[in-house]
This record gives C-alpha cells, structure tokens and sequence, in this order.
C-alpha cells in the first residue's frame, strides 16, 4: 500500500492528509505538539473543555470535522510529539523523527521511508528588532495569540500592538477576548501604500469574498473594542528593569525609517509585534527543496517540489493564509496519495486566494528604512546576544562579504534557535554592510544537517531506536 | 497589571470547571489549571521572567510562545533547555528557572 508522510498538522497538512487518504494511500500525519490543528487553530487542551470555543476561531467547524474524520480513519496513524530532526534523500525519502514530550531526554527515535512526502511546516512570526526587543513582556503577535487561544493567558493588562500585515488584526482581537486593553495597532506601513496594495485589481478582490469577510469580521471586532487603528507608526524602543515599562512610539516615513521629533512615551505592560512572517524551511532545505529569490518552497502545478516525491503545502511555499494552505493541502495531498489530475475546485481557489497573498505583500511587506531605529547595542541574535554594533563592525573591519564567515565571526545566527529568529534580519544586516551591497556566498540560513536541537543522548541510545520490520503501512 | 489567566466566571468562552496542577518551581509551590504550559502556570501569576541570560545577565522569557525561539528554557525535572511554552505542566514537576548563566558558570549544578 502507497504510504504518504505528512509532517505539520496544521490547514495544509490536515487537508492534505485527508486528500492523500481520498486517493487510497495509507497516512502518517506528524506533528511536534501534542493537539492537531497548527497554530491557525491553537486550542485548549481536552482537559479544559468549554461552551464556546469556537468564538475564538475561524472556521472551527471545517476544523473540528477535519480532525475528527482523520481520527476515526484507521489508515490514518497521527503521531503527536512526533519532531523530525533530519531528512535524507539519498535512496528514497527518510525521515527521521523523534517522539515523545517536548524537549524530553527520553523520546523514541523512529525511521520513516514513505512513497511520498508533504511537508507542511507552516511559518512563524518575522519579528525585526528594536531597542528592548528582549525584555520579558515584548512578545511576538503570535505568542499572543497562541497564550490567548490555546491558554486563556492574557499577557498583558495595557497592550500595544505593532508592525505590519493584517495578523495584527486578529491578535488584537485575540488580546481583547482575554479582557486585555489594547491601546494601538500600529501598522508601520502608510495607509496610502496599504491603498494602493489592496486595491490593484480589485476585481481579483471578489471570489476570495471570503477572506474578504474574515477580515471585516476583525475589523467589526476592533471597532467594537474602540480599538484605535494608526498607520504609519511603530514601536521602536521598548524600556523598563527586568520587564516592559513602557515603549516609545514613532511616526515612519513610507520606507520606514522614523521621524525625528515624532517620538512618544507610553506606558504599556505588554507589547506584541510582528512585521509579517518567515516560512519554516528547515526540512524543506534539508530535502533538497529549491527555494525561490523570494525565500520560498519551489512548487510545481501539482506541489511537487524539486526533490522527487517531495511536496510542499501551506505557508512555506507563499505565505497566504488558511484558504490558501487548505488548497494546497488537498492538492499535494491528492498527488502525493497517487492521483493523476483532477482538484479542480482546489485548483481554482488556490489561484485566487494566490492573488490575495500578492496584494498582502504589495500592502504590507518590510520597507528598508527600518534599520533606523537600531542603536548600536540593540541586540539582534537574541541567543548569541549579538549587537546591532557587533554585526556592523565584524562586517567592515574583516570586509568580509561572506554570510558564513561573518557568522563565525560573530556568532550571530549561532544559537540554539538556530538562528530561526535573527537568520533574515542578519543577513540583510550584513548585506547592507558589506561593500558590494549584497552577500557573495550562497550560504542558506536555513541550512541546518540537524534540522531541530535535539539531545546526544537521545541519538545515541539503541534501546530508543524503534524498529520497523518495513517501513511501509500504517501500525 | 500584567500577565494573568481570564477568570472564568469572566470568559465569553464559558470555560467548563478544570482541573487544577502544582509544580514546584525554585522550592515554591504553584498551582495551574491541567493542561496549562510551564510558561502558562507561570504567567498566571504574572510570572514574566524565566531565566537570565550567560552573557549579559538579562532577563528573558516568553517571546514567540511557539516553540521556535529557545527564549522560555528552563530546566524541569532536572533537563535543562526545556521549551516552558511547549512543556505542559504535570503535577510534582520540579522547575527550576536559575538560567543559563548561572549553569554555565558552574555556579549552580
């Protein structure tokens, strides 16, 4: 029996699961937690059930019933706390997993070797840095919303809101179901240039309605919070001892860098940002995957990446939104279950809510200026704690124009994140920095031969090693 | 002011009556709600800071909430590099939030 892996359970991988099984192949659905749904529909845990979870969501129904028919299926295996660390493609397609709870000494290490793959990894939050990024109560969006929807945790009482994209909206609303005050949402970009972004060919705008509507139903949400809605500002210093006081607020110029004069004081318990979100890579990268200019998974028609019965869904191919990755899901799920063609209805909404993403990035992305509210001990790789100063100056004092060497230099990018956080942000520094204005080594940031920390321990304990006799059908 | 968990009498949700989880994190005791992250229970209390840093001695906690940044690590049960955000808590855990610094240095076992 065809067996097809899926790893990330999230609106892509679900989809794709049930398309992969809609197909006849047997499925392994893998996800690092313990729940199903990704981050787009971080939940409660069972033990804290209530009346009315669904408030806190989009499309719970389509979610409920996706995970609920996946469980029920018996040629479906779901393995939860199931962290893959290395992918090879050598002979075929292995990966290599390791299960149990999060970050335990003593996970069980299994070995898969599917017919096909779906990676489905989702992104996470890009978040750029500021002065007292750092101190404990600066959050990203996402951390918000996760601690709201999946917690109950309010993370702050007095809240600000800042960066860029249309997430902001939702966290927001995520903060004030959890009875936070939110004071702001900043959105760095100018409400000119989110004009212009979202209405070039609007005509594009009315098969994706639906998307449409969720975000008037943010937006209805704000109103009704009387939460204020200021573009062209940020965030762009955050104070306080041993955790966020207060934050300063700048007026930006449309590439972003700050006004001078503009800045403003305010007092805040909390403060959540992100400038829009970077795609997890890693195993994607370590399949072989080409990635585009743009820092995406190369896809074909069908979601079939470079690597030979490789295939991508969801945000690491463009980041789009949960329609987008559910379209996706069933058509890499479909062809990498064996089917030939068809997915008509998926090829179709795939194609305008791919439009959509175009708009979002025309509207929202990064402009260059942002590198003007950095200060010279602004610390850019939180693990390594690596300055702002520290990056400039390894890059004109070596005049190296190589992202490895400036890396080994600084120890930027080093850390235990894997340089998950700052890998962007450090190359675009150095880029900036160095002589020829761009980095002359292909070097990927998203290279990692072990793609996630895990313990030596666990490596090298035999008695962990779970054996298959094949490789091949579900348990 | 600060962190804190919504009270359920408070939550448009209407959260069903849960059950609750003590851990013992540096010797106290402090209770959450079954199901709850390290992180979770913690900041409940409005508990922010999770470890210092080895370099600089900065205070640091809670940043992506997601698993990806390494911020949250703590050391449970006597692992150290622990995730409090991914980790949910289970009754008796020992946490123990000294921080890097002081474990690197040799200070603390």
């Amino acid at each position: 029996m065809r067996q097809v892996v899926i790893v990330g359970a999230g609106p892509a991988g679900l989809a794709a699961a049930r398309a992969a099984r809609g197909a006849g192949a047997d499925v392994v659905l893998l996800d690092s937690s313990d729940a199903l749904g990704g981050q787009f529909w971080r939940h409660l845990p069972e033990s804290r059930p209530s009346q009315h979870e669904k408030r806190l969501h989009h499309g719970w129904d389509r979610f409920r019933e996706l995970r609920d028919s996946l469980e029920a299926d018996p040629r479906v295996r779901i393995v939860r706390g199931g962290q893959v660390w290395a992918i090879e493609t050598f002979a075929g397609v292995a990966v290599h997993v390791v299960v149990g709870e999060s970050d335990g000494a003593l996970r069980d290490r299994e070995v898969f070797a599917p017919d096909a793959l779906v990676l489905a990894t989702g992104a996470h939050d890009r978040t750029l840095p500021f002065p007292g990024w750092d101190l404990p109560g600066v959050f990203t969006g996402g951390a918000a919303q996760a601690l709201a929807k999946g917690e109950r945790i309010a993370v702050g009482q007095r809240v600000i809101v800042a960066g860029a994209g249309p997430f902001l909206l939702p966290v927001a609303q995520s903060l004030a179901s959890t009875g936070s005050t939110v004071l702001a949402v900043l959105e760095a970009n100018s409400a000119g240039s989110i004009i212009r972004g979202w209405s070039r060919r609007p005509w594009e705008l009315i098969p994706a309605s639906g998307k449409g509507m969720e975000l008037v139903g943010y937006a209805a949400g704000q109103l009704r919070h009387r939460i204020p809605y200021r573009t062209g500002r940020a965030v762009v210093a955050a104070h306080g001892t041993d955790r966020v006081e207060s934050v300063t607020v700048a007026a930006l110029n449309a590439d972003w860098s700050p006004i001078p004069g503009s800045e403003q004081r305010v007092e805040v318990d909390a403060v959540c940002v992100s400038h829009g979100f970077t795609p997890r890579l890693e195993l994607a990268v370590a399949a072989g995957c080409d990635l585009s200019g743009e820092g995406f998974v190369v896809v074909d028609d069908d979601q079939l990446t470079s690597t030979p019965g490789v295939y991508a869904a969801g945000e690491i191919t463009g980041i789009g939104g949960v329609d987008l990755a559910i379209a996706e899901g069933e058509i890499a799920g479909r062809h990498a279950g064996g089917a030939l063609g068809g997915a008509a209805s998926a090829r179709r909404r795939r194609r305008v809510f791919t439009g959509f993403a175009k708009r979002i990035e025309a509207a929202h992305g990064i402009k260059p200026g942002w590198t003007g509210w950095l200060t010279e001990p602004t610390i850019v790789c939180r693990c390594e704690e690596v300055t702002c100063g520290a990056i400039r100056q390894a890059a004109r004092t070596t005049r190296s124009e190589s992202l490895r060497s400036l890396k080994l230099t600084t120890r930027a990018g080093l850390g235990i994140c894997q340089g998950r956080m700052c890998g962007r942000t450090v190359e675009d520094l150095l880029g900036a920095a160095s002589t020829e204005g761009s980095l002359q080594d292909d070097a990927s940031p998203h290279r990692r031969p072990i793609a996630f920390p895990l313990r030596l321990g666990e490596l090298a304990d035999p008695t962990r090693q779970l054996e298959h006799e094949t490789s091949k059908g579900t348990q | 002011m600060g962190a804190r968990a919504v009270p359920a009498g408070e939550d448009p949700i209407r959260p069903d009556a849960a059950g609750t989880v003590t851990i013992r994190v540096d010797g106290l005791e402090v209770s959450g709600i079954d199901g709850q992250s390290i992180a979770g229970v913690l900041m409940a209390s409005d508990r922010l800071e999770l470890r210092r840093t080895a370099r600089g001695d900065r205070p640091r906690g809670v940043f992506c909430g997601i698993g990806v940044c390494f911020d949250c690590i703590v050391e449970v049960n006597g692992v150290h590099d622990v995730r409090a955000c991914q980790r949910r808590a289970h009754d008796g855990d020992t946490v123990i939030t000294t921080g890097d610094g002081a474990r690197r240095s040799g200070a603390v076992s």
